[in-house]
């Protein structure tokens, strides 16, 4: 590849790429996006959960997550009321303050206060800024048809913003390389289930959220080189608690945080940046590109308090990612005022409590610093479990 | 009271909409005590078009909610469903409304039945959350009719257009889909005849909405839109697309004329034109109204009205021809209607000052509501720097009394008004 958004973690040891990661993540001046604009490319920032990026990056564009920063909303707040969660002020913040700067805003139906985002961002930005409206009706018969539309439109607008033609062969391309995103992601996820003692929770996070920050091609370089590396350290396993975290689909926990829980057990499985891992299986290079993206959304995909299907109930998608990783315990977590994860978890512990299986519930902000207590009371939590 | 032309004719609206509330609030008492089952429904995007061509009872659990509220209860409710586990921080209706159906549809009005479906739009997204809460407790169908959205601000897709055609094809195969259902929970056989009849009511309830609305164009203004408008409000959802809906919004337009051509105005002597933009502080309904009114401000239309009747405002008139596909079109343009008041409202609350003659904006975000609130602060900036209106911007909530505080309101909209009285004496005579 000759240019490149990312080249620090070239030539390094494991535990130095993994160190350039982390400090890609949680520097704020984000330089990869930069770089990018830098050399002449377009940008298109999109909010949670899930965005079908190969559209944009079809058009060389690059596709990223506006998934919030660890700022202070200080040039945002002034936009907003109270009771918000943060990652809606701080997704803001980076745009106005400039540290972020883009060619297309899109935003979900996910939320009620998702939905104002966009309009948000269009009173403030001349770039289009839109709403993308995935379908909340998918066990209608007409909900792939409808998605395919909905996709070819977005298709239009991308278009029209790079002036690039987007052709079934571009899109295919593109399907493939975030298939092999995808099943790279599969395997990080495959360690963190079968050896979590390989591979500690901020690191395991910091592999995931880079590739929201970087072309995928890149993240695709990255995860290629640490996952054989990952395999072959020499780290001796723990009796320790396997722990399953959810809540993290949209806003997400500081990585602090995150290290944190994996100082005392073994996250095993998350629901961190879901978007990125929610087609679960490859994307179809036969036949109609567009058609093969609103199938996977639909019909092979994970799931989030913020998509209703009636054959995903919700209680039932974590009882079944429970057992996958045969965890021991749930962190059932909300983002601060977070409507729908806060609704979610009285759902999810009413049926913990039914299955007699254990749970912590915890609420948390993408910009806190301290944990001192919410890390004696997860201590207490983990030590009831042992003792 | 002597029964004049004028005092039979002047309050009917609330005379008789206060009656008919209570009626319907009956009746599903009467549905609920002989173990009858309701649908319950939401008011942006009712379906009540479709469930009444079924004969269905329907429940509106917001206007239950917030009937706690306004009658002072809603606490009591909301601390049960917080013992729950429901956090303070989400949808108070929400969580009301659990503690209804916890008490077995206990409520200030009457009994709640249960439901056998549950149907709601996309407009709220708490809708479907909440629609989760009656469908983990009673096992029934939620049909959410997914209505989407202006994609972005001030360009909604054009009648005609690709994208509206691809739209509007979704909403009329799930319409379909939802006939489907129906004839499955209620045993009987849909009746494209009866729809007719149902749109037909639904057509003279929608452009007499309209019309009320506009009236209120004049000076003085004739309803208040917070008070009285809340009580229009309650029949056009509860009772659209039946006889008695229409009959009492054709008189309703009796009224309001009568009053425009008298110069009846509100009981208010108005002085200030406001709009509001928001839900209103059920919590404290009347005393709200009245910190504005005692400084003469009158409420002549507000983001609410339009809202919360679904995007009745437009006045669509379906076409009995083609119920179906005239439904669908209905249904997208004013849900999307209701939605962008919601999302983009500066464009509604610009075109309210000018064909309005409003002196003020009152904007009330609240804890409960995001849908409504995340976005008001910015816009009221960016829509300070386009016209020059003096505005208020005040947070509390429609539910939780813990976040209303009177006497801070007060000073607030004191403070307002004293601005507005001072801006009115620099700028000469009004
Ligand atoms: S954190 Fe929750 S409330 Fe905030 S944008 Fe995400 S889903 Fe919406
Ligand atoms: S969030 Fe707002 S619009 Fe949605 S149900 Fe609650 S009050 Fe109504």
């Amino acid at each position: 590849m000759s240019f490149e958004t990312f080249p620090e973690w070239r030539g390094k040891e494991l535990d130095e790429i993994l160190y350039e990661c982390r400090e890609l993540l949680e520097d704020t001046e984000y330089p990869t996006i930069n770089r990018w604009r830098q050399n002449g490319g377009k940008v298109a920032g999109h909010f949670q959960v899930y965005f079908p990026e190969e559209i944009a990056h079809a058009a060389g564009m690059l596709p990223v997550k506006m998934g919030g920063a660890p700022v202070e909303p200080n040039s945002a707040d002034s936009h907003f009321g109270s009771y918000l969660c943060s990652i809606i002020k701080t997704s803001l913040e980076v745009a106005l303050n400039e540290k972020v700067k883009l060619d297309l805003f899109i935003s979900h139906p996910i939320c009620d206060a998702a939905r104002n985002l966009a309009a948000i961002f269009g009173r403030n930005f001349d770039y289009p800024c839109q709403i993308l409206y995935l379908p909340q009706n998918p066990n209608s018969s007409h909900s792939l048809q409808y998605l395919t539309d909905e996709y070819g439109r977005l298709k239009r607008l991308v278009e029209e913003i790079t002036g690039n033609k987007i052709t079934d062969e571009k899109l295919r391309a593109s399907i493939e390389v975030y298939n092999q995103n995808r099943q790279y992601l599969r395997e990080i996820y495959d360690i963190k289930r079968d050896t979590p003692w390989l591979l500690t929770a901020d690191e395991g996070y910091a592999l995931l959220a880079i590739g929201g920050l970087i072309p995928r091609e890149e993240h695709n370089e990255v995860l290629k080189t640490v996952i054989p590396l990952i395999k072959s350290r020499v780290r001796k396993k723990e009796d320790r608690i396997r722990l399953v975290f959810e809540g993290g689909f949209c806003e997400q926990p500081p990585l602090d945080l995150i290290r944190m829980l994996g100082q005392t057990c073994y996250l095993v499985d998350d629901d961190f940046l879901i978007g990125m891992r929610w087609i679960l299986s490859d994307v179809s290079l036969e036949g109609e590109p567009l058609r093969n993206l609103a199938h996977s959304y639909l019909e092979d995909s994970s799931y989030s308090p913020v998509q209703h299907d009636n054959r995903k109930p919700k209680e039932e998608m974590l009882l079944k990612r429970i057992e996958a990783c045969d965890a021991g315990a749930v962190i059932i977590a909300a983002a601060k005022m977070c409507e729908p994860g806060l609704e979610e978890q009285v759902a999810y512990t009413h049926e913990l409590d039914r299955k007699g299986i254990p749970y912590f519930v915890t609420e948390f902000e993408e910009n806190m610093n301290s944990f001192d207590h919410l890390e004696m009371q997860v201590d207490t939590f983990l030590e009831n479990l042992l003792f | 009271m002597n029964s004049t032309p004028e005092n039979k004719i002047v309050g009917r609206g609330n005379r008789d909409g206060a009656a008919l509330f209570r009626d319907w609030y009956n009746d599903l008492s009467q549905t609920a005590e002989t173990d009858g089952r309701a649908a319950y429904v939401f008011v942006m995007g009712s379906l009540n078009e479709i469930l009444k061509s079924f004969d269905m009872p329907v429940v509106f659990p917001e206007i239950n909610s917030l009937q706690t509220a306004v009658r002072r209860v809603a606490h009591d409710y909301l601390d049960e469903a917080e013992d729950h586990g429901y956090s303070p921080d989400i949808c108070g209706y929400v969580k009301a409304d659990y503690a209804v159906q916890k008490r077995g549809g206990e409520h200030p009005m009457g009994k709640i039945p249960k439901p056998s479906i549950a149907v709601l739009t996309n407009a709220c997204n708490t809708y479907i959350k909440w629609a989760e809460i009656w469908e983990r407790m009673y096992d029934i169908p939620i049909f959410t009719m997914d209505i989407p959205g202006t994609r972005q601000g001030g360009k909604p897709s054009l009648e005609g257009s690709v994208d509206f055609e691809n739209d509007r094809r979704y909403v009329e195969a799930q319409i379909r889909e939802l006939i489907t259902l129906c004839e499955k929970v209620t045993g009987k056989k849909f009746d494209i005849d009866k729809l007719r009849e149902v749109l037909k009511n639904t057509n003279s309830l929608h452009s007499s909405w309209e019309k009320v609305i506009t009236l209120n164009q004049n000076t003085p203004a004739v309803f208040n839109a917070l008070t009285d408008g809340t009580i229009f409000l309650g029949v056009a959802n509860g009772l659209k697309g039946t006889p008695e809906g229409a009959k009492y919004f054709k008189e309703l337009v009796e009224e309001m004329e009568y009053k425009v051509k008298n110069g009846i105005g509100t009981l208010t002597e108005e002085q200030y034109r406001l709009v509001f933009v928001g839900v209103p502080c059920y919590p404290i309904f009347r005393r709200f109204n009245e910190l504005f009114t005692d400084w003469g401000g009158t409420f002549i239309n507000s983001t609410y009205l339009w809202f919360a009747s679904g995007g009745a405002n437009r006045g669509f008139q379906y076409d009995l021809e083609d119920p179906i596909k005239s439904l669908s079109i209905g249904l997208l343009m004013s849900v999307r209607d209701a939605m962008d008041s919601m999302f983009h409202q500066e464009i509604m609350v610009e075109s309210m000052v000018k064909d309005f003659k409003i002196d003020g904006i009152i904007y009330h975000p609240i804890k409960s509501c995001r849908t409504v609130s995340t976005g008001l602060a910015d816009s009221r900036y960016h829509l300070s720097k386009k016209i020059d209106v003096p505005s208020l911007f005040i947070e509390s909530d429609m539910m939780d009394r813990r976040v209303v505080t009177e006497a801070q309101m007060k000073n607030r909209i004191d403070a307002y008004f004293e601005g507005l009285a001072s801006r009115r004496q620099r700028m000469g005579a009004h």
